[in-house]
C-alpha cells in the first residue's frame, strides 16, 4: 500500500466514522497503528483533515434550529475576486459555510439561526446591507432527507433470510 | 395411489443448510452471520435502470440466449479481465443466476454413469445437479492443510475413463479458498492429459483479496475446455435480480441455450437491462465493495487469532472457515449450540460436504458492528466450552 493509498482508506474510513478506533482501523486496513497515527496527525497539519465533527439530526431533538440556504450575487473586487466578500460573511459564527458557485449567481451561503426572524434580520441587516451584495434570495430548509451521505428519513432493517447456501 | 413422486428425487439428499434454516427461523432474537449473499444493497444507478426499463414498457422476452447488447457487454467485461474472447452470438448465455448454468451445464454434457468429479467442501447444488443430470459425483474431500485448495494429485487421483467433467468452484463458498496461477497451471496438466472438460464456477471472481482472480479459461488450451459460469449477484449485490451467465465454446453453449429456451425461455428482461448498465458503469461500486468486504475480513482474521481459534487466512468469496475440531464436538453440535447458547447463526461446515466436518462457515456481508456483537457472543461460547 503506497502512501497515498493508505491515506485515501484512512480518510474514507474516518469521513464516515470519526469515532473509529485506531487500533481496530489498523487492522481493517492491514496496518500498524502508529503508522495511521502518524498519517492521521501529518494530515491534520497539512489541513486535510479539518476537523472531526458529529452528524446530527436536530429534528428529533427539541431544539428549534432553523436552517437556510441564501443565494448572494455580488461584485467581485478588484484584484481578489469574491474573497474579501465571502471573508465577510463567513466570519459570522452562524453562517455555517460559504461555498462560491458557477451559475445564476455567486456565493451560496448556509445560516442556522434559532428562529425564522433571526435569519431575516441577518439577511436584511448584515448581507444586503453590505456594499458589494446585490442580491439575496433566502430558501428555508423545511426537511432534510439526506446529509453528508447519510440517510436521515428512514432506517432500513436487514430482509435478508437468516441462512441462505 | 401410486407414488406421485420420481424416485431419483425423493432418493436426493436434502439441502443440510435447510434443516439448519428451520432452526434458525424459530428462533427470532437470533444475530445471523449465516448467509450467502451481500449486505449491500444493487447500487442505485443499476436499480434505476431496471426500473426505467419498465417505465419504457420493455416487459417482453428477449432472445432466448439473453439482450444481445448485455451478450456483448459480458463478452467486453471478460476481455478486460484477462478472459480469452467470446463471441457474443455463439459463446454467451444469460441464465437465471449462476445456478441455471450449473443446472444446464451438468445436463448439456454428461451421459448417463459419467462421472462428475466435485471437490467439497463447496456450494450445495453441484451434487444434486449431477446427480439429476444422470452422472455419476465423485467427490474429492480438500484438505485443511492445502487451505481448501484443489491438488493436481488429487484430481490425478479422482479421474477414471467414465470421468467426464471437473466442477471447479473458486473463489470458493464455503472456505473462501482461492486457487492461484500456479495452483491452476498444475491442474490444468492433469486435465488436458486426460481429456476431461471444466465447470469453472466463478461467481466470486470480483471478490479476491490478495491477487486478481485468474480464471482457468485464460490459460492455454483450456479454454476449448471450459465452461465459464459467473454472474451479477455477488459482484454487483444483485442477488435477488436472479441472473447470471455461461460462457463457452460454441457447441456446448449451443446446447445449453437449447435446454435453457424449453425450461426457461429467458432470463428476467427487467434483470437483463439493470445488468447492461452494471457491467458498463459499475466497475467504481465492485471497488467499493471489496474493500469493505476487505477490512471486515482483517477485522475478523484478527479476532479469531485473539480468541486463539485456528482459521488459514481465505482471500476469497465473502467466508472464513474456522477450525473447531478443538471442542470435540460435530460440527452440526457446535452450530447448535452456539445457536441455543448465544443465538448466533452460523452454517456448519458439512452443510457442503463431509470434508467440511470440524468447521463453520461465517459468513461477512454483516456490518462491522454487527460482526463484534457476534464475535463477543462466540467468544464467550468458547471461552465456555474451552472451561469444561
Amino acid at each position: 500500500m503506497t502512501k497515498e493509498e493508505m491515506r485515501m482508506k484512512i480518510l474514507k474510513a474516518i469521513e464516515h466514522e470519526a469515532r473509529v478506533d485506531i487500533h481496530e482501523l489498523a487492522i481493517r486496513l492491514g496496518t500498524d497503528e502508529a503508522a495511521i497515527a502518524n498519517e492521521m496527525s501529518d494530515m491534520e497539519k497539512e489541513g486535510i483533515i479539518c476537523g472531526y465533527l458529529t452528524l446530527i439530526d436536530w429534528d428529533k431533538t427539541d431544539s428549534q434550529t432553523v436552517t437556510a440556504l441564501i443565494e448572494v450575487r455580488c461584485t467581485p473586487q478588484r484584484g481578489q475576486g469574491f474573497d474579501t466578500v465571502a471573508e465577510r460573511i463567513y466570519k459570522y459564527p452562524e453562517v455555517n459555510s460559504v461555498y462560491l458557485i458557477s451559475g445564476g449567481f455567486d456565493l451560496l451561503v448556509t445560516l442556522e439561526g434559532s428562529t425564522l426572524k433571526e435569519i431575516a434580520t441577518f439577511v436584511t441587516d448584515k448581507l444586503s446591507a453590505q456594499e458589494s451584495i446585490l442580491s439575496c434570495a433566502t430558501h428555508f430548509i423545511l426537511r432534510r432527507y439526506k446529509d453528508h451521505g447519510t440517510i436521515l428519513a428512514k432506517k432500513y432493517s436487514d430482509e435478508r433470510q437468516l441462512i441462505t447456501p | 395411489m401410486k407414488n406421485p413422486i420420481a424416485d431419483r428425487v425423493s432418493e436426493l439428499k436434502p439441502s443440510g443448510i435447510r434443516k439448519f434454516f428451520d432452526i434458525v427461523a424459530e428462533m427470532k432474537d437470533a444475530i445471523s452471520l449465516g448467509v450467502g449473499e451481500p449486505d449491500f444493497d444493487t447500487p442505485w444507478h443499476i436499480r434505476d435502470e431496471g426500473i426505467y426499463s419498465l417505465e419504457k414498457g420493455r416487459t417482453f422476452y428477449t432472445s432466448n440466449a439473453g439482450l444481445m447488447p448485455l451478450r456483448e457487454e459480458i463478452s467486453k467485461y471478460l476481455e478486460r479481465r484477462g478472459l480469452p474472447r467470446y463471441d457474443a452470438k455463439k459463446e454467451v448465455l444469460v441464465t437465471v443466476g449462476g445456478s441455471e448454468a450449473i443446472d444446464l451445464a451438468c445436463r448439456a454434457m454428461c451421459n448417463p454413469g459419467e462421472e462428475v468429479i466435485i471437490p467439497q467442501p463447496s456450494y450445495v447444488s453441484y451434487e444434486p445437479c449431477a446427480i439429476m443430470a444422470g452422472a455419476v459425483p465423485v467427490v474429492i474431500d480438500l484438505k485443511p492443510e492445502n487451505e481448501f485448495r484443489l491438488t493436481a494429485e488429487e484430481l490425478e487421483a479422482a479421474i477414471t475413463p467414465k470421468t467426464k467433467l471437473l466442477i471447479l468452484p473458486f473463489p470458493n463458498n464455503p472456505t473462501g479458498s482461492i486457487m492461484e496461477l500456479s495452483d491452476l497451471e498444475a491442474i490444468a496438466e492433469v486435465i488436458e492429459k486426460h481429456d476431461i472438460y471444466v465447470v469453472s464456477d466463478e461467481i466470486y471472481s470480483e471478490l479476491t483479496y490478495k491477487e486478481k482472480h485468474i480464471s482457468i479459461a485464460s490459460l492455454p488450451k483450456m479454454r476449448e475446455r471450459t465452461v465459464l459460469i459467473n454472474g451479477f449477484s455477488k459482484a454487483f449485490a444483485m442477488t435477488g435480480w436472479r441472473l447470471g451467465y455461461c460462457c463457452g465454446p460454441a457447441e456446448i453453449i449451443q446446447q445449453m441455450t437449447k435446454l435453457h429456451q424449453f425450461c426457461i425461455m429467458c432470463a428476467p428482461t427487467t434483470s437483463q437491462y439493470a445488468a447492461v448498465e452494471a457491467l458498463k458503469h459499475g466497475d467504481k461500486d465492485v471497488v467499493e465493495m471489496r474493500e469493505a468486504y476487505d477490512q471486515r475480513r482483517r477485522f475478523l482474521m484478527e479476532e479469531f487469532k485473539k480468541m486463539g481459534l485456528p482459521c488459514f487466512e481465505p482471500f476469497g468469496a465473502f467466508y472464513v472457515f474456522p477450525d473447531i475440531r478443538e471442542f470435540g464436538m460435530s460440527s452440526d453440535e457446535f452450530c447448535t449450540k452456539l445457536l441455543e447458547e448465544q443465538k448466533v447463526a452460523v452454517v456448519p461446515g458439512t452443510a457442503f460436504g463431509a470434508s467440511g466436518e470440524g468447521f463453520v462457515r461465517i459468513s461477512y456481508a454483516y456490518s462491522i458492528e454487527n460482526l463484534k456483537i457476534a464475535l463477543e457472543r462466540i467468544n464467550i461460547f468458547i471461552t465456555e466450552l474451552r472451561k469444561k
